[in-house]
């Protein structure tokens, strides 16, 4: 019965989503790119797709992969703004502001990295990620040591709960490395999103952005088990299957029976034992490229999405896939400014 | 000629002094260059491995340069300033240690891995790891290169201007120095030919004068004799008694004119 009333308030959004899916680079598109000389060419073959002239105003010479991709990622952060802007329903918005709340732990987490080390801050607001902008951003800068930072300015933002959760008082910050910071609060992020779509979507956004999550709890804890095991045998502070335990999020299709034993692996061995349990991901330690491997699933996902209708979670597909996009873009954008033709067919493309 | 010699008096001492120091120009010469023929030795060999580093160099860097470029497609724009702000201690640190080259000291750089730092071992562990690592080691490889290049680069500019300042020597002492003692030989030599000649020249006027003076006086005493003896013809009797007076006389050196 959702799916009567969904056009009511989010036709024009679907209806949008869909129109920008057909702007994505199809597979001939990206042919003509790779065959650019120079990024100026690149620009030209760039113009004739959705971008446009989004780089009409950088001369030639000033024309680097930065640029490009700073460019793209501006126009995609204009879209997805314009996107949100135009959501009505409450449970629309609140998933707006969980697919924001991902890119506010990488903000966080470089705050608190900048405070610890006495940064300046305006220096550290401009690196932040625009997605993940949050009203009191920069009023972390305010706190100068990391006991009123807790107190005073992490307790105000939308992270809360999560520092909440992970951290009982501002001494936990303090000795702990920020990575294992950032990924303890990913984990009660991504644990607490899945609680809101379990509770609080309908099908068939439900199953899709519930893959969706699946998929991102797997892909870190996958990438945690291994990069912890790279550590492991040359110095003393290694992460330990306690501590792995507390970073690897308890969803997903590895949870929980291969999280647990991935947490206990301690060579790269039983780590691809583990994985061979989850059907998904066997085999995926023995192609070299991991990321690579999770950047395809994840566009088939995102491609898989598009192909249901009445759902708005094809906003968190479209999103991903510009961010894939934009990584293609500067990837070819790279092979060409750094003349290495031969692995310049690594992007990825689905559509 | 006389402009290019030294100022000296021509004597036998300074003829000694000059014969002395033309052999001590000959072996510096030849020692200075031998150590120039070392050192040049020695440049081109460095400048054929600055040749190699260099190249080496540009294969190194784009690499790194590259996976740099996978990084951040695997992580995303920030990794670059975690990094940094991870970092507090230096991993790669380099030893200088110095070399002797034919007296020349040309410093060595030698890079080491302090294993015990680590910072930012745990940077991408979410997502990118491995591409931080190898982005990590393929960089220290790139950084151990250049390390390799300035110390050959160094070595290079040192050894240029130590070549430059030897061979500014040899040539000193081939073309200056050797020809003036050369000269300054030659021309004591020539003065104490001619002090020779001169010398010569004065005995024999001495000689000469000498004979004259002797034939002079043998005249004059054959003329004395020729008197004496006619007077004794004369005076036969008389000089019985004063002829044995006279021998005293012709014993005692009191008469100018009788030398030997």
């Amino acid at each position: 019965m959702d799916c009567v009333y969904f056009n009511v308030n989010n036709g024009f959004i679907e209806g949008i989503i869909r129109g920008y899916r057909n702007g994505f680079l199809t597979a001939n598109q990206y042919l003509n790119l790779t065959q650019c000389e120079t990024l100026e060419d690149l620009k030209l073959q760039l113009s004739s797709t959705d971008y446009g002239n989004f780089l009409s105003n950088i001369s030639s010479k000033t024309l680097t992969t930065s640029i490009i991709t700073e460019a793209a990622s501006v126009k995609l952060y204009n879209e997805f703004n314009y996107l949100t802007n135009q959501l009505s329903d409450k449970n629309d918005l609140k998933l707006v502001e969980y697919i924001k709340c991902s890119y506010m732990i990488d903000n966080v987490a470089l705050m608190i990295t900048g405070t610890i080390h006495n940064r300046d801050k305006s220096e550290i607001l401009n690196r932040c990620h625009p997605l993940g902008w949050f009203d009191t951003l920069p009023t972390l800068s305010v706190a100068t040591d990391l006991e009123s930072l807790y107190d005073m300015v992490l307790i105000d933002t939308p992270l809360a709960p999560y520092f909440k959760d992970c951290f009982s008082n501002a001494n936990d910050l303090d000795d702990l490395n920020i990575e294992i910071v950032r990924n303890k609060l990913y984990k009660a992020y991504l644990e607490d999103f899945t609680k809101f779509i379990n509770e609080q979507l309908t099908e068939p956004s439900k199953e899709i952005m519930l893959d969706f999550l699946n998929f991102e709890a797997d892909r870190r804890t996958i990438n945690i088990s291994l990069n912890s095991l790279q550590q492991q045998h040359n110095d003393e502070m290694a992460i330990d299957p306690d501590l792995k335990r507390e970073l690897l999020p308890n969803v997903g299709k590895c949870y929980p029976i291969v999280t647990e034993l991935l947490a206990n692996a301690n060579d790269f061995e039983s780590v691809k034992v583990a994985l061979d349990k989850v059907y998904e991901y066997k085999n995926i330690l023995e192609n070299n490229n991991l990321e690579d491997f999770f950047y395809e699933f994840e566009m088939q996902l995102c491609k898989d999405a598009f192909t249901q209708q009445f759902t708005i979670s094809t906003l968190w597909a479209w999103l991903k896939s510009k961010e894939q996009e934009i990584r293609n873009i500067t990837w070819i954008a790279e092979c060409i400014a750094q003349n290495q033709r031969d692995k310049i067919n690594n992007y990825i493309s689905v559509y | 000629m006389s402009g290019n010699r030294e100022a000296v008096f021509p004597t036998r001492m300074t003829l000694g002094l000059m014969k002395t120091k033309l052999k001590g120009a000959n072996q510096g010469h030849s020692l200075l260059k031998r150590k120039s023929e070392a050192l040049t030795k020695r440049f081109r060999d460095i400048t054929k491995r600055i040749d190699d580093a260099k190249q080496k160099m540009g294969r190194v860097m784009q690499t790194a340069a590259f996976s740099l470029a996978e990084v951040t497609y695997a992580t995303g724009e920030n990794i670059g300033y975690q990094v940094q702000e991870s970092v507090s201690n230096a991993r790669f640190k380099i030893r200088a240690r110095q070399e002797n080259v034919s007296g020349v000291y040309l410093p060595q750089f030698e890079s080491y891995i302090d294993p015990e730092i680590n910072d930012f071992k745990l940077t991408g562990l979410g997502r990118g790891g491995q591409q931080v690592q190898r982005a990590k080691e393929i960089y220290s490889k790139a950084v151990e290169t250049l390390v390799e290049l300035a110390s050959l680069q160094t070595a290079f500019l040192i050894l240029d201007d130590v070549i430059k300042v030897t061979n500014r020597r040899v040539n000193a002492i081939e073309h200056v120095i050797i020809p003036r003692t050369e000269n300054t030989i030659a021309y004591i030599n020539s003065e104490l030919d001619e002090l020779d000649r001169e010398e010569f020249y004065r005995l024999k006027k001495v000689q000469e004068k000498k004979q004259r003076d002797t034939a002079r006086l043998d005249e004059e005493m054959k003329l004395t004799r020729l008197e004496n003896e006619n007077e004794l013809v004369l005076s036969t009797d008389d000089n019985a008694v004063q002829v044995p007076e006279e021998v005293p006389n012709l014993v005692q050196e009191n008469e100018d004119d009788v030398i030997f």
